[in-house]
Formats: structure tokens, C-alpha cells, sequence
């Protein structure tokens, strides 16, 4: 029997995460360690840090430990015509995590559904991200924004490519005082302007936020914007709509991503625990004709959660001299665990780690 | 409760001068102690004084919910946090500076002496300029008097001490002020506070 006080914060989440993924049928999708160097170089702008782990294998072709597990299973799809292939994943990547220093083995979940993506299937995404968090912990937002109404709004400027790069990331930053000063400098004209800082700003509950986004959208963006709605309504109808929100700060890279994206939060986290979003463009890129959405949840991070965890402290400290009946100790030993407490034999008690109750061999029929 | 991140100094003075306009009240924290921490009469806010370029590490980290740092430390150290509002005080400009009469040379990168590398690579890249950057911690200014770099790149706030030192500004490329910034996840999960001390401190900054 499963004792299940036992596991890690995170390898529940990914118990309650697989029956999850599973119940929506995605299938598991297993990997090796290993990928090609060469296929992470010709995409490396995809990834968060160019910076990988290679290695020489014995036939003298240069391997890279897995820093990302989204390009591998687009890699070994291949494109059905209205069908959609639906994967779930628990694998470990190494890499250097945004704003560290260090390689570190970073153990994620996720799914992709990778097809001809209907409006239900972002919808059926946005939920299963919802519900992942959910599964963590109660105590989470999920912020959405659509990538396809912060483009028209950059289409609107008429600038070109290196504005458009610093515009998005005070989207990123929610730095509308630099967007707005970098637009004047530009000569953006004032009601564009106006209106790129009002979304840039734009964040709250989904229903109320994209009502907002009714006097920013530009008409060429029309069809996303009822897309936010339809989504908005749907999510609505589900337990987590009020945990959800719209918030343009979420732009991830808008040279592989288009359309929805969306970041996940977790009270007592200080970084995104999910991300995800569809990344039609980065199918292109690798050839696919199909379209794709999907998200990683970053479950290293759930540690930084209060732990309910046992210390692993056994419950008594059981101290046996050396020259004790080995019979007579396995005995007391095994009262005591039959009565459901955990033991540690000793002779002395250990400087280091901690117990709950320290009992002498002869005392033991007391305990 | 809210934890601020305030940058030791006369910035930081100043920006609690501005947090104080704006009703927020720490006892103590303007006097002379070894006390690291202080609280709000009401428990709602507390402050803390740390070294300025550390502001946005414990932002990003999450040990403080909001900060105030320079724009000059954003710009170097991009990190992950939102920056929410222009503060308007601690006004300065990143610069390129040489020695007067200086005419750069076409036939090999140019020296670039700095303590901000990032904020140098980026704005020579965008120039299409090929550069050496040479990493420095301070008295950036005698680089270039010692041969050491062609130019520097650094603060400069009156050009006095460039003055001083022979130098002039030939390339003021980045506006610096101090800037108010939030923890990612603080602002999903203390959206109310945190948009409530924006909008009390944009008041105060709109009235100066």
C-alpha cells in the first residue's frame, strides 16, 4: 500500500498531473537524455539559454544533455490531417534557468497538443493549466494574454524590427513610462501610443479586462479579441475563472509563440511555475505544417513551498548496546513498528538529524 | 504586509521622502541605529535599507515585494521583475565620454572602459560598432587618461568631475532615474497593495 505522506511535494504534483493529463487523453511521451548538439544549435533562439550541457559519444557525434523537451517532440511528430496528437511528459532538462548562473537539472511536466488547433483545444489547454495549479495548490493565478493583438497594436506603429523588440519587452516589464518615451522618440502617432500603454498596463479578471480591451484592440485583430471572449466565457463557466486573468506583460517569444499565451503563478513561488502557449511559428520553423499548444510546469519549484513534508526523523531512537541478543532487538523493533512508529537501532545517539522519542532496549515494553 | 527594498543613500532618502507624502509611515528608519528592519504602526509595510545595485536581486528573489532602483541597474542586470513606475527622482544619463578633442579610430575596436558591460555591448551592437570592453569597478574616468580605454561609458550626473578630468560627453544614449519595481509573483498575489502604492507615489510624482 502507498503511503503517500511519503512522496515530495513534487512527485504528488506529478501523480495528481499524469491521472489529470490522462483523463483529457494524452498519452505519456517518453525521451531520451540525449538529442543531437546540432538540432539544439539550429533552434537555439527558442531557448531560454543558449548555454548546454555536450558531450562526445562513443561514435565521436557531439550530444547535448536535454535542455528543453517541447523541440524533441515536435522533432518525432509527424502531421495528420485532423487529428491532434496529445502528449503529456515528466522529464528532467538541464540547463541555465533565466537569471542563474549555474547549469541545474530542472524537473518538469507538461503536455502539447499539436495539430489543427481549435478554439476548443486552447480552451481544453488553458484549463488543464488551470487545473495543474489547481492540483499544486489552490492558491495560484493564471495570467493570459494574446500575442496576436499585441502584434497588430506593433503593426499599427509602423516601426520596425528593434522597436517592436524593445516595445515588447516593456510589455514584459509592464513599463509603460519607457514604452511611452520610446514611442514619442519615435514619432509614434499619440492615439497608437495611447493605446499601446493602455494595454501594456492592462491586467485583471478576464471578463472585465477584455471588455477593457474592446476600446484598445485594432479592428485587424478582431478575430483574437473574440477569441478572448469566447475563452473568457467558457473559462468562466469553470471553477478557476476567477483565478484567471489577462495581463499583457505575459509575451514569451513572439518569434516562436503566436496567439494565446500564458504564465502560471503559486503563492509562495517567486518565479512562474507554468508557462506555456501556442507556438505555431516554432512548428513552421521545424518544418511542421500542424499547429501547437502546450505548457511546462516547473515542478523543482514547488520545494520553495511550505513544507508539509515529513523530516524523516524515525519516531524512536531505539539504543542497543553492541553486545545486545540480536533476537531480543528484533523483537522490540518489531513491536514497535506494528504498532505503526518508525525506528532507528542505535548504540549511542547520533550528533546529527533529529528523533521523536529516545527509549533504551529494556524499556521498550513500556513504549 | 509588503516588504519595500529602499537603495542606502541620498537616492533612498529621497524616495522615502516620497513614500511618506504618500502616507506611508516607518518609524525610526530615518534614525541613526543598527536596526535593519521597520515596520508600519499598522503592520501593513515594512522597510528596509539595502545596498543600491542588491535592490533588484531582492526584488527578483522575492524578499522584498516592491524596491526602488535605478534605471542603470535595470538596464545592466535585466532582471526579471515588473518595473511599474518612473519615480522622477535621482535623475541622470548613461554616456559615452572621451578626452576633448578625441577622434575615434577606424581601424580597430574601440577601448570601452564601464562598469555597466551589459548596457555597453548592447548599445555598441546596436551602433554596428566594434568594441573591447574593459570591465572596471570605479575611477572609471582614468581609464582613458592612462591609455587604459579610448572612452568610457559611465553615470554622469553634472559632468563636473568629468570637467575636472579633461573629459567630455560625446554620446548620452540612456536617461537614468529611479524607478519603482515589483516581484512577479507579489503583484498576482498582492495586486491591491501593490496598485495602491503605485497610484499613491504616480500622485505625488505628477504634483512634483
Amino acid at each position: 500500500m502507498l503511503d503517500e505522506t511519503l512522496l515530495k511535494r513534487e512527485e504528488r504534483a506529478m501523480l495528481a498531473l499524469r491521472s489529470l493529463y490522462r483523463r483529457y487523453g494524452y498519452r505519456p511521451f517518453r525521451m531520451s537524455r540525449f538529442e543531437e548538439y546540432e538540432f539544439y544549435m539550429r533552434n537555439k533562439d527558442y531557448l531560454e539559454s543558449g548555454r548546454i550541457i555536450t558531450f562526445t559519444d562513443t561514435d565521436g557525434k557531439l550530444m547535448a544533455l536535454k535542455p528543453d523537451v517541447t523541440l524533441s517532440i515536435i522533432k518525432n511528430g509527424m502531421d495528420e490531417p485532423g487529428c491532434r496528437q496529445k502528449v503529456y511528459y515528466d522529464e528532467s532538462v538541464f540547463r541555465v534557468p533565466a537569471g542563474g548562473q549555474q547549469f541545474r537539472e530542472i524537473r518538469q511536466a507538461g503536455l502539447e497538443c499539436i495539430g489543427e488547433i481549435r478554439l476548443y483545444d486552447v480552451y481544453e489547454v488553458l484549463l488543464l493549466a488551470a487545473e495543474s495549479l489547481g492540483a499544486i495548490s489552490d492558491r495560484f493565478v493564471l495570467d493570459l494574454s494574446h500575442l496576436g493583438i499585441l502584434s497588430a497594436l506593433l503593426e499599427e506603429t509602423g516601426q520596425e524590427e528593434s522597436f517592436r523588440r524593445k516595445a515588447a519587452a516593456c510589455f514584459g516589464s509592464k513599463n509603460a513610462h519607457d514604452l511611452r518615451d520610446l514611442c514619442v522618440s519615435r514619432g509614434v502617432d499619440p492615439a497608437v501610443t495611447e493605446r499601446l500603454c493602455r494595454c501594456a498596463s492592462l491586467s485583471g479578471p478576464l471578463p472585465e479586462a477584455v471588455r477593457e480591451l474592446e476600446g484598445i484592440c485594432p479592428p485587424d485583430a478582431a478575430d483574437c479579441l473574440e477569441e478572448l471572449r469566447t475563452l473568457s466565457r467558457l473559462l468562466g463557466d469553470t471553477p478557476w475563472g476567477e483565478r484567471i486573468s489577462l495581463d499583457f506583460s505575459v509575451v514569451n517569444n513572439m518569434g516562436y509563440y503566436s496567439g494565446i499565451v500564458f504564465s502560471g503563478f503559486l503563492e509562495g513561488i517567486v518565479d512562474t511555475v507554468l508557462s506555456g502557449g501556442r507556438y505555431d511559428r516554432l512548428m513552421q520553423k521545424l518544418g511542421r505544417k500542424s499547429g501547437a499548444i502546450g505548457f511546462a510546469v516547473y515542478l523543482d519549484l514547488l520545494s520553495a513551498l511550505r513544507s508539509d513534508e515529513p523530516e524523516g526523523d524515525p519516531d524512536i531512537l531505539l539504543l542497543v548496546p553492541g553486545d545486545a541478543d540480536p533476537e531480543r532487538v528484533a523483537q522490540a523493533v518489531r513491536k514497535l513498528t506494528e504498532k505503526g512508529r518508525s525506528v532507528s537501532v542505535q548504540e549511542q545517539i547520533p550528533a546529527a538529524g533529529g528523533y521523536g522519542k529516545c527509549v533504551r532496549l529494556e524499556e521498550t515494553e513500556s513504549c | 504586509m509588503l516588504n519595500v527594498a529602499l537603495p542606502k543613500g541620498r537616492l533612498g532618502n529621497q524616495v522615502y521622502g516620497l513614500l511618506e507624502q504618500a502616507g506611508y509611515d516607518c518609524p525610526g528608519i530615518r534614525e541613526e541605529s543598527r536596526r535593519l528592519l521597520f515596520d508600519s504602526a499598522d503592520g501593513s509595510l515594512r522597510c528596509f535599507w539595502v545596498k543600491p545595485s542588491d535592490v533588484s536581486v531582492y526584488v527578483e528573489r522575492g524578499a522584498a515585494d516592491i524596491g526602488v532602483c535605478g534605471k542603470d541597474i535595470l538596464a545592466e542586470n535585466n532582471p526579471r521583475i515588473y518595473e511599474l513606475l518612473d519615480l522622477g527622482v535621482g535623475k541622470c544619463r548613461m554616456a559615452a565620454a572621451a578626452p576633448k578633442g578625441f577622434r575615434e579610430p577606424a581601424d580597430r575596436p574601440l577601448r570601452v572602459g564601464t562598469s555597466f558591460p551589459n548596457i555597453v555591448r548592447e548599445h555598441y551592437a546596436a551602433l554596428g560598432r566594434d568594441i573591447d570592453v574593459i570591465h572596471l569597478h570605479g575611477s572609471v574616468e582614468l581609464a582613458p587618461l592612462l591609455g587604459l580605454s579610448d572612452v568610457i561609458v559611465d553615470i554622469v550626473e553634472t559632468g563636473s568631475t568629468l570637467r575636472a578630468n579633461g573629459l567630455e560627453v560625446i554620446d548620452d544614449f540612456l536617461p537614468i532615474s529611479a524607478r519603482l519595481i515589483a516581484n512577479r509573483a507579489s503583484y498576482q498575489f498582492k495586486l491591491k497593495e501593490i496598485r495602491e502604492m503605485t497610484e499613491r507615489l504616480k500622485a505625488q510624482v505628477e504634483t512634483a
